[in-house]
């Protein structure tokens, strides 16, 4: 499946994009998370701690342990400071 | 109700009394104001960024829960995205009900999710340059008093 992955906040400056599109047989967010950990030392720097990444799948709030199938967007990025 | 995801600054207190006009007959009002900090004069400014698919999504969701949980009349919460000065406004919420009590709970209730469970993220400019502002456990702990939550 082809997923578009967005980035926030210092995730998307350690990376250095806002967003790409990934083809992966990734069952769950912790699996698409280890597959991107491989890619470059960019991704295993900015996902060196689940603690400080939240997840949303199709824009809602998720977690790492939730499947992927049927999900079209993927975003990883900090704690939220609104308000 | 209403919920509005903005980069232009906005006048709180012509919100505040366009809230009010609208909210007339329901007896009680609480407005809310969130201005940048200025650190004690040390910050230059903030730029906040947000997730402009879901920021409306998960305000609107928010703001339906506090709905079903007090009776409110009107609500509304306007949070700005982009580069902002010390002082300025980045947002603001405002609830009308017919019971003083309702309308202060709900409008905490609102502060309490925005501020994380609604994706923005803030970053300061200082004197030692850039830093994203962290998350602090006490904002995620405020939220207990609420559950169960959205």
């Amino acid at each position: 499946m082809t997923l578009t992955i967005l980035y926030f906040a210092w995730l998307r400056e350690r990376i250095g994009l806002p967003r790409e599109s990934v083809t992966t047989e990734a069952a769950t967010v912790a699996d698409l998370v280890a597959e991107l950990r491989t890619r470059e030392d960019r991704y295993a720097l900015a996902f060196s701690d689940l603690r400080a990444v939240r997840v949303a799948l199709d824009q809602q709030l998720s977690d790492f342990s939730a499947p992927l199938a049927g999900v079209r967007e993927v975003a990883f990025f900090p704690p939220m400071t609104g308000g | 109700m209403a919920v509005r995801v903005q980069a232009e600054p906005f006048d709180y207190g012509a919100e505040c009394a366009a809230f009010a006009a609208g909210a007339a007959g329901a007896g009680a009002v609480v407005t809310f104001l969130g201005l940048v900090r200025d650190n004690g004069g040390a910050l230059r400014g903030m730029e906040i960024e947000h997730y402009p698919g879901m920021t409306q999504t998960a305000l609107a969701a928010i703001e339906t829960e506090a709905r079903a949980r007090w009776t409110l009349t009107e609500a509304l919460i306007l949070h700005r995205f982009g580069a902002m000065g010390p002082g300025e406004a980045i947002m603001m919420v405002a609830t009308a009900s017919p019971h003083r009590a309702e309308a202060f709970a709900a409008a905490e209730f609102l502060m309490d999710y925005l501020k994380s469970r609604a994706p923005f993220w803030k970053k300061e400019f200082g004197p030692l340059g850039e830093a994203w502002v962290e998350a602090r456990d006490q904002d995620e702990a405020a939220l207990a008093r609420w559950q169960p939550g959205p």
